[in-house]
């Protein structure tokens, strides 16, 4: 073998090494805290969390789906998974189908401003949530609807807006415009264009907004927590809770399980989609 | 995939800019473009939820932030006085260099990881699918459970610490997240660990998007790999590498579940941060006049990350 061939060798072998090496460093959180949820309560009590448990069970994932605590209220993190999947399915249609239709209007219509309004938009998507927070509470308290189902969805959409007006105008300012010149010989107008002949099209588009906004909803916690209200807690807020509670024993075990169900939903969704969530997670990466 | 982004308009990357940018890309040609008052009436619930929701709010909150308003709104104008006041707070010096010391160390790190991980995959490797995957699934799991994650494993009650004393190493410590001068580095460890597949899916897109005759070029030159890329792709690729800084700054500014998950800002307030000392103070403390003003530094830390950015990348659109 030559010399240079080795050195070659060597790199490759480097190379996959070093490669496996940070893969370890991305993977065993993960790993530690599944093993943990498996181990019954002795075990946690003993052991640190990187010993493997000594006969697995599954115990500490039915208390934390049906009897953990948060504070006394002892029904666990299956209330928070409802409340979230509530929150989730209006907001996640709502905010999509928003996004589409201004989208739309500012790509494919003359508008006055079109350009002042795309910035305005822009500009808020990358604002921090603090700096709107009080006065959006002030607003739905006026309204009436602060600390319901309602006000987080209608906070959701609002949130949502800017990001996903901008993904569906950038989309559609892609398509070739004979498109809708064609249809409106036709005599169609603005909403049968939308209907018929845009929404067929943005099959691609319209996955990648809803996975990014699945993931980005149900994986929210500031929001939940400030408008959703005491019976609408989404599960991230819930799984705080638990986590933090400091009374009596921690029970790491319920802990993890708990922490496990609440990431399962936006895993499983990574895991099928695959390249969806990338390319929605690149293209909405402004959002927090 | 694709030069995605704020307004990743025209990045340098050559990867067919594909439509989902978040970008202000061109526009089609205008001229066929027809008015119709169904498309204005369709753009008014956008426009108001722009003006009333948004632009209104930051209107309301900078002007509170300069007035005496404690519990209740006051509107009677008092210039500078919450701003003096929030400075000579330590909690808030704490929270304020903890952004830039956090900034730093997150920047550094996730864009140092991502960008290795991005020339790493670009090598041909096999299973680079699995590799892929691996690195980004930290990214669909929410700041909270990484938070509380990363709090089990690094607390020295049952986390590495307890490890390695079972291995028979008693004395060994290590208990930074229980340390108030150090507890910020285990929030930017953390925060490594969930973005840099981000960096790195944005990265590896652009190389592979490098043109292969400058690969060419440099094999015959004799250049080594690793001279190529530090000293000739890398450098093509800046303005990607910008919107990745950009991207994680962003973030930096915003942070708020990471924080309240892994340490909840303390030892103390040791770890605290803007967005956390926000919260507390405008929900837990009531004081209106303090939140707004340091909302208000937020709002600025984050004009000052994306004004210059916005700027160079529409003057680049419109050159």
């Amino acid at each position: 073998m030559t010399t240079a061939r080795r050195n070659v060798r060597i790199g490759r072998i480097g190379l996959y090494t070093l490669l496996v090496w940070i893969c370890l460093f991305f993977s065993i959180p993960l790993l530690v805290v599944i093993s943990t949820s498996l181990k019954t309560s002795d075990e946690v009590r003993t052991f640190s969390i990187f010993t493997l448990p000594a006969a697995p069970s599954l115990a500490a994932w039915i208390k934390a789906w049906s009897s953990a605590c948060t504070g006394l209220n002892c029904g666990g993190v299956r209330v928070g998974f409802l409340n979230s999947v509530r929150i989730l399915i209006p907001s996640v249609f709502v905010s999509v189908m928003a996004g589409a239709v201004t989208g739309y209007a500012l790509s494919h219509w003359r508008i006055r401003g079109a350009n002042a309004i795309m910035l305005l938009l822009l500009i808020c998507a990358f604002i921090p949530y603090q700096v709107i927070l009080y006065p959006l509470v002030k607003t739905f308290s006026t309204i009436g609807i602060y600390s319901s189902l309602p006000c987080i969805i209608a906070v959701h959409v609002i949130f949502g807006l800017p990001v996903m007006s901008l993904l569906f105008r950038n989309f559609y300012a892609g398509l070739p415009e004979e498109l809708v010149k064609a249809a409106r010989i036709d005599g169609a107008g603005f909403w049968r264009i939308f209907a018929f002949v845009m929404l067929p099209m943005s099959v691609n588009i319209l996955i990648v907004a809803t996975i990014l906004q699945t993931t980005g909803i149900w994986n929210d916690y500031l929001l939940g927590l400030i408008f959703a209200g005491r019976d609408n807690m989404p599960m991230t807020a819930q799984l705080n809770a638990i986590a933090t509670t400091s009374t009596g024993v921690i029970e790491y075990n319920v802990n993890t399980a708990a922490a496990l169900l609440t990431a399962l939903p936006p895993l499983i969704v990574y895991f099928v989609s695959g390249r969806y969530f990338v390319r929605g997670i690149t293209a909405g990466a402004v959002k927090g | 995939m694709s030069a995605r982004l704020p307004v990743a308009v025209g990045t340098a990357s050559p990867p067919s800019q594909s439509a989902e940018s978040v970008a202000v890309a061109p526009m089609v040609g205008r001229a066929y473009r027809t008015r119709s008052r169904a498309a204005k009436i369709a753009l008014v619930p956008t426009i108001a939820i722009m003006l009333g929701f948004y632009y209104a709010s930051i209107s309301w909150t900078v002007y509170i932030s300069m007035t005496r308003s404690f519990l209740l709104p006051i509107y009677k104008f008092a210039g500078a006085a919450q701003y003096e006041r929030l400075f000579a707070t330590p909690r808030w010096h704490v929270a304020y260099s903890n952004m830039f010391l956090f900034g730093v160390l997150d920047i550094i790190g996730t864009l140092g990881l991502g960008v290795l991980l991005a020339v790493l995959l670009d090598r041909a490797v096999r299973f680079e699918g699995l590799f892929r995957t691996i690195m980004l699934y930290p990214l669909s799991i929410s700041f909270i459970v990484t938070g509380l994650t990363w709090q089990w494993v690094l607390s020295p009650t049952i986390g590495v610490q307890h490890f390695v004393r079972d291995l028979g190493w008693d004395g060994f410590v290590f208990d930074w997240i229980t340390q108030p001068d150090r507890a910020i580095y285990t929030l930017a460890f953390a925060g490594v660990w969930h973005q840099s597949g981000l960096i790195m899916a944005i990265m590896l897109a652009g190389l592979r998007g490098v043109d292969r005759e400058i690969w060419r070029a440099a094999r015959i030159e004799g250049i080594p790999t690793w001279r190529t890329y530090i000293s000739i792709v890398l450098p093509m690729l800046r303005p990607l590498i910008v919107t990745c800084l950009v991207l994680i700054a962003i973030a930096v500014v915003r942070s708020y579940d990471l924080v309240v998950a892994m340490t909840n800002g303390g030892p103390g307030f040791s770890s605290d941060l803007p967005g956390k000392f926000v919260v507390d103070f405008e929900f837990e403390r009531a004081n209106i006049g303090q939140a707004s003003a340091a909302a208000t530094v937020m709002l600025g830390s984050m004009l000052a990350v994306i004004s210059p950015y916005l700027y160079f990348e529409l003057a680049r659109k419109n050159r």
